[in-house]
Formats: structure tokens, C-alpha cells, sequence
């Protein structure tokens, strides 16, 4: 392990245990701020309760990821195409990043019922933003000695991004979806705030209401470890994709 | 043959190349040799059709042609391989690109690596050879072109002066094996006194046409040809008088 590593696991480790020490210390009861240990104990003997809400959230959360990938990389690719769609799309574009997506989540429980289907645009909503522009951002960046070049071998549009633009384009594609990820689980849970019946955002309402702090922690916990998975899981995928860098 | 007539081309006011003309034999090796920033590389630019030209005509083999767009194989100092293919599917890309046959050019691709000394190597990516090695992989890729016309912008001047007398060998295969017309553009005298038919010497800008020779010893075994020395040290004294006009 590298060294900075071990500093980030060192201030981690600090920050527990101080944490562990106040609640002691402090004799700070439960239901305000439970010990560290308390809340790894819940999310251990609770987990036959958590995992089937964590498996709900996560399922919003990837279903969201395709459906934004689905709509992302269609529409970076005809900004690309044409700069006029471009020209014309940026301003919406931007304005959609600066509608709080808090604000759409009980429309979209009106709109779509309390199912999957809302939390599922949520998550999407929030992704597809990064995405996009990343993606936008890669083909954009290609260096034009490689366009002219293909242009000279009489490449058509399809044929350059296939084999010039898209695998020159995958390295802020990749970055785009790492934020997209890390940032998916919030759409999802807000979501399951506004209305839901099931999913961890869901468990959090019903424990916070029964003041079972420890229960909203370690729902919070799963949320994390969730991110951080698939935080992983992308760059695993990213060096396997991207094998020339 | 390549014929250019009355070429011109302006940027903002500034006139690159005014009445430029040019014919390039064809199976003849043509050099462009001038001093720097006098239009050759935008000349090139303005052959293949990357920048439109204010008047002039090109054509090829009688024809007249818009542009040389798509009708030219093209080598530069840049190697352009993709670092997401490996070397043979670097040298296959035109091959792609014109949606041929890609078993059938693959032999063929695997017999020129053989010729150039890169078999063996057919599966490594870019990154993983040496420079040498990526331009005789851009060589290969030049010849997979079904193009008569090769354009070459200073293909060899990023190369170290070794690897380079093996590779100007390597060029000339181009002409004496695969019948290509070849027109070069270079920065280096000795290359160009080596390697080519004809020599054109530029002007600065305005580009034209100052002086050309006629180089009919034969290739190789030029070196030393006190004739050649003695275009050699005309042209870099017509070269080193622009280079002091200038400042």
C-alpha cells in the first residue's frame, strides 16, 4: 500500500475512534449520536433488514446509470456531430444543472407512482450531466493532425468514430462516469425520501421517525460502501478497457 | 503524372503562394526542399484539400481533381499510430477505412512487417516500441494505401540520424518496388540529394519555384558524388542568403 494510503487510512482510523472516545466520554445516549460500534453491531444484526432495501437502491442506482448512458452517449455524440445541436442544446443543458434535483424528486413521484420508475429517473438525472459533457469534452479534444489524417484515407463520419474518435473520447468518458456513479446514490435516495416503499432513502425515513439512529447510520454505511463499490468496479472497468494508457 | 498550375493561396492578406506550379513525373521521386515557414507544409495542406485554395488546378494521371483528398497515401514526421491498436492493426487502417478484404491484406500487411524488419512485433502496441520502429510501421501503412500518389511531409526528421540511413532505404522501396509517385518534402539537403529524381528549391514567401535539378545517377550509392556535393553547396548557400535576408 502507498503511503498516502496509509495516511488516509491512519485519519480514518483517528476519526472513529475520537468518535468512539466522545460517545463514551460525552455518555451520548443512541438515539442522538450512537458509537461507531453500535452502529457497526446494528448494521451486522440487522443486515436480513437491510440488505433487501439495499438491493432496491441499488437496482434504481445501476437501472439509472443505463438509462443516462443510454441517453448520454447518443446525445454527446450528435452535439459532436453537429454543432449546431450543440449550439442549440448548451443552454438547456446548463439550465437542467441548475433546476435543484431535490426540487423535481416529488414531481416525479406524482408522475411516475412510488415504483422503481421514479427514483430510476432520478438517478439518471443526475448522472447524465457528467457524463455528457465528458464525454462531449473527449471528442472534442481528439488532435486534429489524427482527424485530418483519417479524413485523408477517405474516413466517413462513423467510420472516425469508431475507430478514432469514441476510443479517444473513453478516458473522460470514464471520468465522467466515476462522478456519475459516486453521485447516483444521491437521486436514488432523495427519491425514495419524497415516496417510496422500499429502498435504504425509504429505511431511513421509518427509522429517523422511531428515533433508531443507529438504523439511519447504518443505512448510511451501506450507502457509502455502495458508492465506493461501484467507484471501484469503474475503474476496474476502466483499466481493462482503456489497456493502452 | 501530378500537375499543379497556378496555384494561390492567401491567409488574411498574407499570400502564401501565388501562380505556384509543379509536375511531379510519374513513378518519380520529387523533393521540395526551402527555408522554414515558406508554405510547403500548407502546400500540402492545400493538395489534399485540408485548406480550400483562392485559384489554381491540380491534377492526376490527366484528370482534373477537386483536391487529392482520399487519392493519396500520406507519411509525415508524425507517426500517427493509435495506441489502442497493435502495430499490424496501425499499418491495416486503410484497409479498414476502405472496408476491404482484412484476411486477405493481412498476409500481405505480415509479409511487408517480414521486408521491414518489424516481424514479431506484429502485436505490440505503439507505446511498447521504439520510434524507429513506429515509422517503419507508418512505412508499412503508407504501402497499404492503394494509392499510386505518396506524399511525404519530413517523414524521417524525427528520427535518429542511424536509424534514418536505413529508413531512407526503406522509402526508396516505395518507388523502385512499389511504383509509387512520390513527392517529399524535407528540411534535410542530404536527404533529399539522396533519395529523389528531381530537386526543387523554394523561395520564401511567396513560395515559388527557385531553382530545380535533375538528378539522374543512380539510387543508391550516391553518397559522395562530387556532382551532388556540388548541388549540395549551391542550394545551402541559396538556403543560409534567405536565412540572413531574414533577420
Amino acid at each position: 500500500m502507498e503511503r498516502s494510503n496509509w495516511i488516509s487510512l491512519l485519519i480514518v482510523l483517528a476519526v472513529i475512534a475520537a468518535w468512539e472516545f466522545a460517545c463514551g466520554w460525552f455518555s451520548i445516549p443512541d438515539f442522538i449520536l450512537p458509537a461507531p460500534s453500535e452502529i457497526l453491531k446494528t448494521t451486522v444484526f440487522k443486515a436480513s433488514l437491510l440488505l433487501p432495501h439495499a438491493g432496491v437502491t441499488a437496482l434504481e442506482i445501476i437501472m439509472g446509470i443505463f438509462l443516462s448512458l443510454l441517453v448520454a452517449v447518443p446525445l454527446a455524440t450528435v452535439m459532436f456531430a453537429c454543432p449546431s445541436v450543440e449550439r442549440a442544446l448548451s443552454p438547456f443543458l446548463v439550465t437542467s444543472q441548475a433546476v435543484p434535483v431535490f426540487a423535481l424528486a416529488p414531481l416525479l413521484v406524482i408522475w411516475l407512482g412510488y415504483g422503481l420508475s421514479s427514483k430510476v429517473l432520478m438517478a439518471a438525472i443526475i448522472i447524465f450531466f457528467p457524463i455528457t459533457v465528458s464525454l462531449l469534452e473527449g471528442y472534442k479534444n481528439c488532435d486534429r493532425e489524427y482527424a485530418v489524417f483519417f479524413d485523408l484515407m477517405g474516413a466517413g463520419f462513423w467510420k472516425k468514430m469508431r475507430l478514432l474518435y469514441w476510443p479517444w473520447a473513453l478516458p473522460y468518458f470514464f471520468s465522467g462516469l466515476k462522478v456519475g456513479v459516486t453521485v447516483a446514490t444521491i437521486g436514488a435516495v432523495i427519491g425514495e425520501w419524497v415516496g417510496a416503499q422500499k429502498g435504504l432513502g425509504y429505511l431511513m425515513i421509518q427509522a429517523n421517525a422511531r428515533l433508531q439512529v443507529s438504523l439511519v447510520f447504518a443505512a448510511i454505511l451501506c450507502l457509502s460502501v455502495m458508492g465506493l463499490a461501484m467507484w471501484v468496479f469503474v475503474g476496474f472497468l476502466e483499466k481493462r478497457v482503456i489497456y493502452w494508457k | 503524372m501530378l500537375s499543379v498550375s497556378g496555384l494561390t493561396k492567401k491567409f488574411e492578406g498574407l499570400t502564401v503562394m501565388e501562380g505556384f506550379n509543379l509536375t511531379v513525373r510519374r513513378g518519380g521521386f520529387t523533393t521540395l526542399i526551402g527555408p522554414s515557414g515558406c508554405g510547403k507544409s500548407t502546400f500540402f495542406d492545400v493538395l489534399t484539400g485540408v485548406f480550400s485554395r483562392d485559384s489554381g488546378r491540380i491534377s492526376w494521371l490527366g484528370e482534373d481533381v477537386p483536391d487529392l483528398m482520399g487519392r493519396v497515401a500520406y507519411m509525415q514526421q508524425k507517426d500517427l499510430l493509435l495506441p489502442w491498436f497493435s502495430l499490424i492493426d496501425n499499418a491495416m487502417l486503410p484497409v479498414k477505412i476502405a472496408g476491404s478484404d482484412e484476411n486477405d491484406s493481412r498476409e500481405k500487411t505480415i509479409a511487408l512487417f517480414e521486408r521491414l524488419g518489424l516481424d514479431g512485433f506484429e502485436d505490440y502496441t505503439p507505446q511498447k516500441v521504439s520510434g524507429g520502429m513506429r515509422q517503419r510501421c507508418a512505412l508499412v501503412r503508407t504501402l497499404m494505401f492503394e494509392h499510386e500518389l505518396v506524399l511525404l511531409d519530413e517523414p524521417l526528421s524525427s528520427i535518429d540520424a542511424i536509424t534514418r540511413r536505413s529508413l531512407q532505404g526503406l522509402l526508396l522501396l516505395l518507388q523502385s518496388e512499389f511504383n509509387k509517385t512520390i513527392l517529399m518534402i524535407t528540411h534535410d539537403i542530404d536527404e533529399a540529394l539522396l533519395m529523389s529524381d528531381e530537386l526543387l528549391v523554394l523561395t520564401p514567401m511567396p513560395m515559388r519555384v527557385r531553382e530545380r535539378f535533375v538528378l539522374d545517377m543512380p539510387k543508391p550509392g550516391r553518397s559522395g558524388n562530387p556532382e551532388l556535393l556540388k548541388i549540395k553547396e549551391h542550394v545551402l548557400e541559396e538556403l543560409e542568403g534567405d536565412f540572413d535576408g531574414t533577420i
